[in-house]
């Protein structure tokens, strides 16, 4: 069957209380993260792993006159990282994203199928 | 990069090592800054580990980390000066204290970073319930929020705690204002708060047993940092982790299959933790070099001849009573004058551990708390009048302040019921 791929973007509200306030709650992160990536490479549908990425950076515009120094940009939530994920249509790759950790904490993942053609 | 994930209590471990050398780095003054920086990169690394493994040597990443993130939160300080003499010591090769430095003058345990915090958190200006609070959230990285739920009260009352506690300590004088003359009352002061700290994991309100078992487990890991530097590792601070090793032995029996609580006397003394109760027999055996008998001691040996006894028939409960008189003489205290009536009631028969329990002076101190009334129900239980057992359970029952209580009262109240419908029969003792 024909697989298509998605970018899932990880993002986060950038006012929810979404700091890990506890050893307790880092722990439990770190092994959902890691149990989370690891379920969905022996399923065959990590395509690309992907990056975490840092809050501050900068948005250029034309010219170079607009430069923002982060937190990123206007965007109400910061992108906490991305992988791509190969599935069979949106539908599998939307349940799949259902599956991931940041949604425990008040985020989400924006799915965006890659263009094939 | 490896893939194993870092056991369960590393990042408690990493987040009171990095906040106590923060601190030690940047002066207790700038507390609150250490905490930020450390708590942002354990953020962090969840998100960087997450994708990229776990490094090789966690520790390591993390410190550098923590030290990047307290310059560049330095650097952010509207206030700070251009020239913060904080940032050169972070930023020198190891973070090491120069010769210079003060903590040069004191006891070679306290230059130990998460030591030196320990006894810190224990200073005489902020209360006991405040320092344990404290130590936990400082040296094991509890949230505000889980420790309102493991000391049952509202988060902003332990937010409140929690603020004033750090007032106290970041104003202290110098670096963690501790002289080698201040060491011996500290050393009690930070006893007594790994105790109360064991204490509420072991018989604590919390209705999360995960969370109490974190409580007693953190409580032996602070014990066993004071053992391993000499000064601190007194006879005292023997007794105290006998104590809790012995203690910490029974935990896996306390609960039954199905979870519910089961008094000592019923427990199956096969679950009980072999490997800890030789750790603590050597632990008492250790801590009897010097001349003083602490409470932690006599506590101990109390816990020692429970683990040493094969049933509860066969302890020796008059050795018991005689350990308790000694506490009580030490510590006075309505919790332990109840324990000793309990014993009493084994040695000697029920009505004599009635009339222990009603002579104890200042009950009122127990008004709240469950296991007064629910030992006068056992007693009277065992002295075959379930209308009165029933009475104090039902009194217990209301006073009980999680689920394993309420569950092993309403045994005990149906317990009752079963014999007042069956007219008296012989009670079976546990």
């Amino acid at each position: 069957m024909a697989m298509s791929e998605f970018l899932y973007l990880y993002r986060l509200p950038a006012d929810s209380p979404n700091m890990p306030d506890s050893a307790r709650n880092m722990q439990e992160r770190l092994q959902k993260w890691t149990a989370w990536f690891k379920d969905l490479e022996t399923r065959g549908y990590l395509r690309v792993l992907g990056h975490p990425l840092e809050t501050a950076g900068a948005v250029v515009t034309e010219g170079g006159r607009t430069v923002h120094d982060g937190p990123y940009a206007e965007s109400k939530d910061i992108v906490l990282g991305y992988s791509v994920v190969q599935a069979k249509d949106l539908a599998e790759a939307r349940t799949i994203a259902g599956g991931c950790p940041v949604l425990g904490y008040g985020g989400m993942v924006e799915v965006r199928p890659i263009r094939q053609m | 990069m490896t893939t194993s994930l870092p056991d369960e209590h590393f990042f408690r471990r990493e987040s009171g090592r990095l906040v106590s050398t923060l601190t030690r780095m940047l002066g207790v003054h700038h507390l609150a800054l250490a905490e930020d920086a450390v708590q942002e990169t354990l953020a962090a690394a969840v998100e960087v580990w997450a994708f990229r493994g776990v490094p090789e040597n966690p520790s390591a990443w993390l410190t550098t980390a923590a030290r990047n993130r307290a310059v560049s939160l330095l650097r952010r300080e509207r206030t700070a000066r251009r020239f913060a003499p904080e940032i050169g010591r972070l930023t020198d090769a190891e973070g090491t204290p120069g010769t210079e430095s003060p903590v040069a003058h004191l006891p070679p345990a306290l230059r130990d970073d998460e030591l030196r915090m320990m006894f810190s958190c224990c200073h005489p200006d902020i209360p006991e319930d405040a320092q344990v609070a404290l130590v936990l959230s400082l040296l094991s990285g509890f949230s505000a929020h889980e420790l309102a739920e493991a000391f049952l009260v509202s988060r902003a009352a332990m937010e409140k705690r929690l603020s004033r506690a750090k007032k106290a300590l970041s104003g202290t004088r110098g670096l963690f204002e501790l002289e080698a003359r201040d060491f011996e009352t500290r050393l009690a002061a930070v006893h007594r708060a790994l105790y109360l700290l064991f204490n509420e994991g072991y018989h604590g309100a919390s209705p999360d047993a995960a969370v109490r078992l974190d409580l007693c487990r953190e409580a032996m890991r602070l014990a066993a940092l004071l053992l391993e530097h000499a000064p601190a590792a007194t006879p005292a601070t023997h007794a105290l982790a006998a104590l809790m090793a012995l203690d910490a032995a029974r935990l896996p029996a306390r609960v039954d299959e199905a979870g519910d609580l089961t008094e000592l006397s019923r427990q199956d003394r096969s679950r009980w933790d072999a490997r800890l109760i030789a750790r603590g027999l050597e632990l008492l055996e250790s801590s009897a070099r010097g001349e003083v008998v602490s409470e932690y001691h006599l506590e101990a040996a109390i816990a020692a001849t429970h683990a040493l006894a094969p049933s509860a028939e066969k302890t020796s409960w008059g050795e018991i009573v005689e350990l308790y008189d000694a506490l009580l003489r030490l510590r006075p205290s309505p919790v332990v004058a109840l324990n000793r009536a309990v014993a009493v009631a084994e040695q000697l028969g029920p009505e004599r551990g009635l009339q222990a329990l009603r002579s104890i002076p200042g009950t009122e101190r127990l008004a709240a708390y469950p296991f007064y009334p629910a030992a006068l129900g056992e007693l009277e239980l065992r002295c075959e009048r379930p209308a009165d057992a029933r009475r104090h359970f039902r009194a217990a029952h209301r006073l009980a302040r999680n689920p394993a209580e309420r569950t092993f009262l309403e045994r005990r109240i149906a317990e009752c019921e079963r014999q007042l419908s069956s007219g008296p029969h012989p009670t079976v003792r546990g």
